[in-house]
């Protein structure tokens, strides 16, 4: 193995990107305006919730309710009737109504407890739970408000005091935009390392390389560090100025020591594209073999939703896939300031994942390379 | 040639960028007879074949074909039924995992034969080119003849007035060479006003047409009978005609090569094989191969395409490993992991495989720099070889740029750049014209004669293989014979090599000229058949064929079915794929927040402490972990992320408790993850407050200290799992990723392997061509629908509650719209790999995040909510979701429906409008 040889090929590699005009308007789209979208678009806290509210009792009390409602968290309430109430929420109109039945205030005024009905579309899964949570305590406070000028309850013999540390306003930007960044990063070195290892297959100049003093590690080893090297200085990018200046988001941690992580992370996430590469043996099949792979990789790695929530077994399985431990670092070093102290393990049992792949896609080089295609 | 023009060229001029292609052309080809044009590649011969049968777009300039405008429209459509076209490269516009059978098969639906017809003039063609014993055998497995004569049976299955063929024979072996060209005799003694216009670079080929063109740079040089051409010239051979033809600097380059003869000094042999076979499966490629070659040497490979060539070279190199035998180089047995042999060797493929995007001198150097050259040999080598190999003008040009002998030359110049004793060299003159193959083998007779290298190439030029001291004949995986060129004639009694070389051929495959040319009694045969169906070619030539045909359609709905079902891996990823995918996501994304770990942080220590902790421990949400020690250790374990909820209880809880002194406890929340956070929140809220109404009950009695009692109902989900809410939701996800990245390649995958030319010479129309390409695939994704809604049952156990006839026909229109997306990706990516990479970014990111899986659609901001809008993964969802949970019918989804229905027209018209019927 010589670096010089790695070097050099490298170099073609990253000529041969400056040459793909589409390609590089992708990546730089993946890096930028795809962070923004995903970061401000979706989020999973409550936003924007359509409410609907049934107020049969029309007093001061049940309209005071209704005001309570308002945006950013809920869309100002819409009036409807028991008649309307379910095919609206059926038709997903509305995900929570409540219904305020007549006699209300009266009722709360002679201290009869009267029930109050909170229909929650529990399809919305995260929504549905801390949306209920909301509702309860806004309407709750209203009540209280009104009769004793109070938001909190009567005297309760035990107070609590909540602190949420790491992003005290739960805001969802923070998580979503640095997610994104991951989910890409994941996307794009699979695709670009995966379809450049098969179209040099399908054009001959792998075989080309092959018959040269060059040796498979050589080869993978350069397409690796290079592309790795393109998708590094779009992280960067993309952390730097997307995260930290468009959206604001603090870093807690140390950014030089989450780029070295992520640069393990590209080298686990390339061996993984060749690995696909020596699978698939036609470009249509590598696709459907990247879609494969990707969508759990994305989905299931605790990007999306919380690992611990997942059955036993799919976490077991999800720790052959670097992308679970890059996540987890991702969020330590990034959210909780965690220093290398504290990520190694997760640091070193993603790099012995990519090293299996790397391992495997070598040993199955040479015969994918020179495996006959129809 | 006092005819009607079969095509009139006015002032045609085209360009490819900056390259000239054709410039200001006039000429008229007359009709009823072979045309030929000849020349170097690149000169413009291919582009003026594809005008004229309206493959390409003309950008200025008249061009006439059948006495009609070509550049019109309406006239093409009309004209395109009297017109075949067969492009370059071997089998390029026909499909390599379908049949023979299937792929003419293919052509006479697209000229919307039916199936009676169909099949009686498949039955001829096949006969007529003996081709009918192969009738069932994939196309990539015939050989590069049998291959054109498949290409030309796909070509006249609809009678065509004028055939254009582009060089019909390159890479095909001499006797397959002759066969084809008595086959286009005899259908021409038939069908005598047939026009036929062919380019070649076989000069000897040229010899027996009727009219030739002469081309060179983009110009024509000559026109006239062979016989005039030669007398125009006062050369002897046509060769000799055309390169006079040629302007006065490119002739001067060229003279007569002389080869010294070889002075042989012994020493071990460069190659030595010894019974070399190479099987994949039951396929046998190459089948005890032997041969020994001295050193200096130049040892030629004669044999056709496929016949074994490249695999025995690429047994050489090392680059495959043989099934069977033992090769040689240089005395020592090959070894692959070797790096010192490679070393000694250059080898140049028979496809182009340097870097395209890399300019000549990157070329050079990468590679020079790859075999080790050191810093100040670099430079001076890299020099010589471009002086020595004329690459001077071309340095700073990507290699992709070059004309095809140029870049031939780079390849020889890159194989040698680091003086290796042995070339292997894999038909390196394919395509390439006779003065720029003479030029490259002064190069090679200067590398053996003067420096001693070893040549061993392979090639079907005659010539070529005369000028080699020694050659293997090769044919189906063996060698016929060794000898001297002269050696061999002699043996077979031939004056000619090539004469030697077909009756070794006949002699091995003991057809000896059968099958070439349909026999006399056969003839009157078919032209009965012919009358029996008189209006047959009427109906072809003089109506202009209808604007939409649904058998044109399903032409290439079944042709790509076949290809799909022939791909068995890829059908098995779609379906299976998706099933798997289905399971993982279905269990794996969990919304359910559970098995949250906390700790605690007593430093009470009470009985009221523990009570307080115990109530929390013991909800289904918490787990507890060991207890905290200290501050320091609520740190650390908080940032390491091994804990989400802390909980700080004082010193002086139990006592401040029972003193009504309102103890605070303390809590901290991971917020790293926002959802997590709030929902954990939500949940020590309520567990709080929960225990303290317990407290106060005991205390007083009292039931409730709230004014109200807020009644929560779940709807639709009553447990409020995830797994009633993610199977739904996980349909709709599959059902747009593996369809769109299926259907992703179709088109643009038929752009880069050429199939695509089948779209702009034949009368299928655009709408014909998409929709039939997606049938097939709307047809797998609804399988992949019922196995998912089979699996949602048996698996998951999510009951669908609503109509399963409204799920059905929701996914019946959604997966028309998400097959329709990946179609609409396909016709405006130019390569498979932005294809790819378009779909998968263009597709995940909205149906993750903007169709309402994890957030409902109505709680999006900004450009995501229209996204969300314009994705109909979104209203899918909705239907999903409805019929399975809440008990939906037809009625309840109309405006769902209506919403996907909308997207069908419109992805389909988009993509009609950018799929171009021409090439540009």
């Amino acid at each position: 193995m010589r670096l010089a040889n790695i070097y050099q090929l490298g170099i073609k590699e990253l000529k041969s990107l400056r040459a793909d005009k589409v390609l590089l308007i992708l990546i730089c789209w993946a890096f930028s305006g795809a962070i923004y979208t995903a970061a401000t678009g979706a989020s999973q806290e409550l936003r924007n919730a359509p409410i609907a509210i049934v107020d049969e009792d029309h007093s001061p009390l049940s309209r005071r309710i209704v005001d309570a409602f308002y945006p950013p968290y809920f869309r100002p309430p819409a009036q409807t009737t028991l008649v309307e109430l379910d095919r609206a929420m059926d038709s997903g109109r509305y995900n929570f109504t409540l219904v305020i039945p007549s006699n209300f205030q009266h009722d709360v005024q002679a201290g009869r407890k009267p029930d109050v009905q909170l229909n929650i579309d529990a399809t919305i899964m995260s929504q549905a739970f801390i949306g209920a949570t909301y509702i309860k305590s806004i309407a709750l406070g209203e009540v209280n408000e009104y009769l004793t000028g109070r938001r909190d309850s009567a005297e309760t013999p035990i107070r609590l005091a909540t602190r949420v540390r790491f992003n005290p306003n739960l805001i969802g930007v923070w998580f979503g935009g640095v997610m994104e960044v991951i989910n890409n990063v994941t996307m794009l070195t699979i695709i670009l390392v995966g379809a450049a290892f098969i179209r040099e297959r399908e054009h001959g100049t792998i075989e080309h390389l092959l018959v040269m003093p060059l040796s498979p590690v050589e080869i993978m080893l350069a397409k690796i560090w290079a592309n790795g090297l393109a998708v590094l200085v779009g992280v960067t990018f993309a952390l730097t100025v997307m995260v930290q200046y468009v959206l604001k988001v603090p870093i807690a941690g140390s950014v030089p020591l989450f780029l070295a992580a992520a640069a393990c992370y590209l080298f686990a996430a390339a061996s993984i594209g060749i690995f696909l590469g020596t699978l698939a043996r036609s470009m249509p099949q590598l696709g459907l073999l990247v879609i494969l792979c990707i969508i759990p990789l994305l989905m299931l790695s605790g990007g999306v939703s919380p690992r611990e929530s997942m059955p036993p077994i799919i976490q077991n399985i999800m720790l052959a896939a670097p992308t679970t431990y890059f996540v987890r670092l991702a969020q330590a070093i990034l959210y909780r300031g965690a220093g290398l102290e504290v990520i190694w393990r997760d640091l070193l049992a993603m790099t012995g994942v990519g090293a299996c792949f790397f391992v495997v896609a070598l040993l199955r080089f040479r015969k994918a390379v020179t495996q006959t295609q129809v | 040639m006092d005819r009607v023009p079969v095509a009139k060229l006015s002032a045609v001029s085209h360009r490819y960028g900056a390259v000239v292609a054709l410039e200001g052309v006039d000429i008229e080809l007359p009709a009823g007879c072979m045309v030929g044009l000849i020349g170097p590649d690149g000169v413009g011969k291919s582009s003026l074949l594809a005008l004229v049968s309206g493959a390409r777009q003309i950008q200025t300039g008249k061009v006439e074909v059948l006495g009609g405008d070509i550049g019109d429209r309406h006239f093409r459509a009309m004209a395109q039924p009297r017109i075949a076209y067969m492009p370059q490269g071997l089998g390029k516009n026909l499909y390599p995992t379908l049949s023979v059978f299937e792929n003419v098969d293919f052509f006479g639906r697209l000229f919307g034969q039916g199936k009676r017809e169909r099949e009686q003039r498949i039955n001829e063609l096949l006969t007529s080119t003996g081709l009918a014993p192969f009738r069932d055998r994939p196309a990539a497995k015939l050989s590069g003849g049998m291959k054109q004569k498949l290409g030309l049976c796909c070509a006249l299955i609809h009678d065509p007035d004028l055939l254009i063929l582009d060089e019909p024979t390159t890479g095909v072996d001499p006797l397959s060479r002759r066969q084809f060209w008595e086959l286009i005799d005899s259908i021409r003694a038939r069908r005598p006003g047939m026009s036929v216009l062919v380019a070649t670079a076989y000069m000897e080929e040229a010899e027996r047409f009727d009219w030739l063109v002469a081309m060179d740079d983009g110009k024509v040089i000559g026109t006239g009978t062979p016989a005039e051409l030669r007398k125009q010239t006062g050369q002897e051979t046509l060769d000799g005609a055309f390169i006079q033809l040629l302007p006065e600097e490119r002739r001067q380059a060229h003279h007569a090569l002389v080869i010294p003869p070889r002075v042989d000094d012994g020493g071990t042999f460069a190659i030595e094989a010894d019974g070399l076979s190479q099987r994949f499966g039951d396929f046998t490629a190459v089948d005890r191969v032997s041969f020994k070659i001295e050193p200096g040497e130049i040892f030629g490979f004669l044999g056709s395409n496929g016949c074994g060539k490249t695999t025995t070279m690429k047994m050489l190199t090392g680059l495959l490993p043989p099934t069977e035998g033992v090769a040689k180089l240089f005395g020592k047995v090959l070894d692959a992991r070797d790096l010192e042999t490679r070393k000694q060797v250059g080898y140049m493929s028979q496809t182009f495989s340097l870097y395209g995007e890399l300019t000549v001198r990157a070329n050079l150097d990468l590679h020079a720099r790859l075999f080790n050259l050191s810093d100040d040999r670099r430079g001076p080598r890299i020099a010589e070889l471009m002086a020595r190999f004329g690459l001077e003008p071309y340095a700073d040009k990507a290699a992709a740029e070059l004309p095809l002998g140029i870049r031939q030359r780079l390849s020889l110049a890159v194989a040698v750049v680091h003086e290796p004793k042995l070339l292997i060299l894999d038909e390196p003159t394919s395509g390439v014209d006779p003065v720029a193959r003479d030029e490259f083998w002064a190069l090679l007779v200067e590398l053996s004669r003067q420096q001693g290298v070893t040549i061993f190439i392979s090639t079907h030029f005659m010539n070529e293989a005369e000028r080699c001291d020694r050659i293997s004949l090769m044919h189906a995986g063996k060698v016929l014979a060794s000898d001297t060129p002269a050696g061999l004639c002699k043996t077979r009694g031939e004056p000619t090599l090539e004469a030697a070389f077909i009756s070794y051929l006949e002699e091995a495959t003991g057809i000896a000229g059968q099958a070439a040319v349909s026999s006399p009694e056969k003839v009157p045969k078919t032209e009965a058949a012919e009358a029996e169906t008189p209006d047959r070619t009427n109906g072809a030539s003089n109506q202009r064929p209808s604007a939409f045909s649904p058998r044109r359609l399903l032409g290439y709905a079944y042709r790509e079915s076949l290809e799909l079902r022939r791909d068995p891996i890829r059908l098995a990823f779609a379906l299976l794929g998706s099933v798997l995918l289905m399971f993982v996501l279905g269990f794996g994304i969990s919304l359910d927040v559970e098995g949250l770990r906390f700790g605690v942080l007593d430093r009470d220590q009470s009985p009221e402490s523990r009570a307080y902790i115990q109530n929390i421990a013991g909800s289904r949400y918490f787990i507890e972990q060991p207890p905290i020690l200290d501050d320091a250790d609520l740190e650390r374990r908080m940032r390491n992320g091994e804990l989400s909820l802390a909980i700080d209880i004082p010193a002086s809880f139990g006592r401040d408790l029972r003193r009504s002194h309102w103890p605070e406890v303390g809590v901290w929340i991971d917020g790293a993850m926002p959802y997590r956070g709030e929902t954990v929140r939500g949940y020590i809220q309520g567990l709080h407050l929960d225990y303290v109404q317990q407290i106060v009950q005991e205390a007083t009695g009292q039931t409730s200290s709230y004014p109200v009692n807020i009644v929560s109902r779940f709807r639709y989900n009553q447990d409020v799992k995830s797994i009633y809410a993610m199977v739904p939701a996980v349909i709709p996800i599959l059902l747009i990723f593996i369809p769109a990245i299926l259907m992703a390649l179709g088109v643009v995958r038929e752009k880069e392997l050429g199939s695509i030319t089948n779209l702009y010479v034949t009368p299928v129309t655009r709408l014909e061509f998409l929709l039939g390409k997606q049938l097939p695939y709307i047809v797998v994704a609804l399988i992949s629908f019922v196995l998912l809604v089979i699996q949602s049952q048996i698996m998951f156990h999510v009951p669908i509650k609503g109509s399963l006839l409204a799920l059905s026909f929701g996914a019946f229109l959604y997966v028309i719209a998400t097959t329709g997306f990946g179609l609409l990706i396909s016709t405006f990516t130019s390569t498979q790999i932005a294809a790819l990479f378009g779909t998968a970014i263009l597709t995940i990111l909205p149906t993750v995040s903007f169709s309402g899986l994890t957030t409902p659609v109505g709680a999006l901001e900004g450009v995501s909510y229209w996204i969300g809008q314009f994705f109909p993964a979104s209203y899918f969802l909705i239907i999903s979701r409805g019929t399975f949970t809440k008990a939906l019918g037809f009625a309840d989804l109309l405006p769902q429906f209506m919403a996907l229905a909308i997207f069908i027209p419109v992805l389909t018209l988009i993509s009609v409008a950018l799929l171009k019927k021409q090439e540009k």
